[in-house]
């Protein structure tokens, strides 16, 4: 078990300062790239500090859900790969993973970025099926940030393959792909704050996570010059009060606003 | 006027229920309108796998489910990755209230089940397990009450139920720690200004201080004194 020294984290935080000496709403260094992977319609690698994400962007035809026919399918999966942390092993995801990627959809999926319909093919048949995989490469504290970050820039690079429609039927052509991008307007970015000792901070070290009292990740994104929430989620063993919320929204907008300067469109 | 004919900041009719099960060492039944969760409370007990056993206090283990008949169409049993979230969320909404350092090397195990579903299972299941661990004797701070909030037809609203829940366009479901004013679940999903935000965090706020008083009164009611059941 990876052991932290809580109560030193919580001096240091006492004092006004943070283990690696940054501001308390400050990022660390983060660095995107976006078309890592060649065998993928789109990818992008995060890193945070030494926290490092690649996501994944893969397409296939399938059938829509019964309850929406005439729309495309969104699925986010995450793997905690036992290379990131002597803490991660192999076998069934953990809760931390399930969790991870559903924040993540949650923001992708509510911003309402992505145009689904027009990811219909054939009403009630054939629709696309946009699989967004991330795999976390090293751990050093906010996950779902990274995470978030290295999915939005995957699919707003991504390349539609190419649709070969035969006489009932079609094929999806992954040799060639098309020039045509995902519809896709807006770009929805999560922020995580922490709470130790009365202290909210942002962009978590895992040394930060592990003495923390309670998270927060707060996803916002652009909409026609404004800026919007679409996605909550609190985490750990503890609370936030209603002021401590009120802040955190703050810097969440702000904080958005940053990051989502770094996400290259296309 | 809302499609059930509530006010905006009206909760749906509460029934609660604590003592429902005679297995488990706590138990209630909370419902909230169309939707219905049990709880049963096993411990604090023996930790299996044994390694799962933390020195210096309980694990707290929590696990929500969804009866297969609870959904208008049929919800696929066993568990899901929504409702392992769920379960994770709900566990981390309790601890706060928790003395688990008073129960060394032992487990407690709350188990929730959905009977029916009309949105806010989550909260509807929290209020339940808080009432179960409270009936089972575990040693507590306080209680966890939880109730959502949310905005239909651009309306801000508490406790969103029936087609307010699937036309509407937000739900924020919060768990509340009364004593210490704090909050200790919260998710959202759908889209709000930050005014409206705030809004909505307050109300269900307001919700989650009603549900309180309701849940101190059935307690109350089952261990006031001379309760031969319970001596």
């Amino acid at each position: 078990m990876i052991e932290t020294d809580k109560e030193l984290i919580k001096n240091i935080v006492m004092k006004g300062k943070r283990l690696d000496k940054r501001a308390f709403d400050e990022y660390r260094k983060i660095a995107i790239e976006s078309g890592v992977i060649s065998s993928a319609e789109g990818s992008a690698r995060v890193r945070i500090g030494d926290t490092e994400v690649v996501a994944g962007v893969k397409m296939d035809i399938g059938e829509p859900y019964p309850d929406s026919k005439d729309a495309g399918v969104l699925t986010v999966n995450a793997e905690f790969l036992p290379l990131a942390s002597e803490e991660f092993e192999s076998g069934p995801p953990r809760e931390d993973s399930i969790e991870l990627a559903r924040v993540v959809d949650r923001a992708i999926r509510e911003s309402k970025c992505i145009d689904f319909k027009k990811l219909c093919i054939e009403e009630g048949k054939k629709v696309w099926m946009v699989f967004v995989d991330i795999s976390v490469i090293d751990h050093d504290g906010n996950l779902i940030d990274a995470a978030g970050l290295a999915s939005v820039q995957a699919l707003a690079s991504a390349r539609m393959p190419k649709l070969i429609k035969n006489k009932d039927s079609y094929e999806v052509d992954y040799e060639n792909r098309s020039k045509e991008k995902l519809p896709m307007s807006g770009i929805p970015v999560s922020t995580t704050f922490v709470k130790i000792g009365g202290q909210i901070m942002a962009d978590p070290l895992l040394s930060e996570e592990l003495a923390m009292d309670a998270r927060l990740t707060v996803g916002t994104f652009d909409s026609n010059g404004k800026i919007r929430f679409c996605s909550m989620q609190k985490g750990g063993n503890g609370g936030f009060t209603e002021d401590e919320i009120a802040a955190i929204l703050d810097m969440a907008e702000e904080k958005g606003e940053e990051l989502r300067k770094l996400i290259k469109k296309g | 006027m809302r499609i059930d004919g509530r006010k905006k900041d009206e909760l749906r009719p509460i029934e609660a229920k604590v003592g429902v099960l005679k297995n488990a060492n706590g138990s209630a039944m909370f419902r909230m309108g169309n939707t219905i969760a049990v709880a049963g409370v096993f411990g604090p007990r023996e930790v299996h796998p044994k390694h799962k056993e933390e020195a210096e206090r309980a694990i707290l283990r929590t696990e929500y489910r969804m009866s297969a008949f609870s959904t208008t169409s049929r919800s696929r049993p066993g568990p899901s990755r929504r409702s392992k979230e769920i379960s994770m969320v709900i566990r981390e909404a309790l601890v706060p209230v928790l003395f688990l350092e008073e129960f060394p090397k032992t487990a407690i195990d709350v188990h929730i089940e959905v009977l029916q579903a009309d949105a806010s299972t989550r909260c509807a299941a929290l209020n339940a397990a808080a009432l179960a661990l409270a009936d089972a004797g575990v040693q507590m701070r306080d209680l966890v009450a939880s109730c959502s909030a949310g905005k239909t037809n651009g309306e801000i609203v508490l406790d969103i139920a029936g087609k307010e829940d699937t036309d509407g366009e937000l739900d924020l479901p919060v768990a509340y720690y009364p004593h210490k004013k704090m909050i200790t679940l919260l998710q959202m999903d759908g889209i709000a200004t930050k005014e409206e935000m705030k809004k909505i965090i307050a109300l269900a706020k307001k919700g989650c201080e009603e549900i309180y008083e309701i849940q101190k009164k059935v307690l109350k009611e089952k261990y006031k004194e001379g309760d031969k059941d319970e001596q």
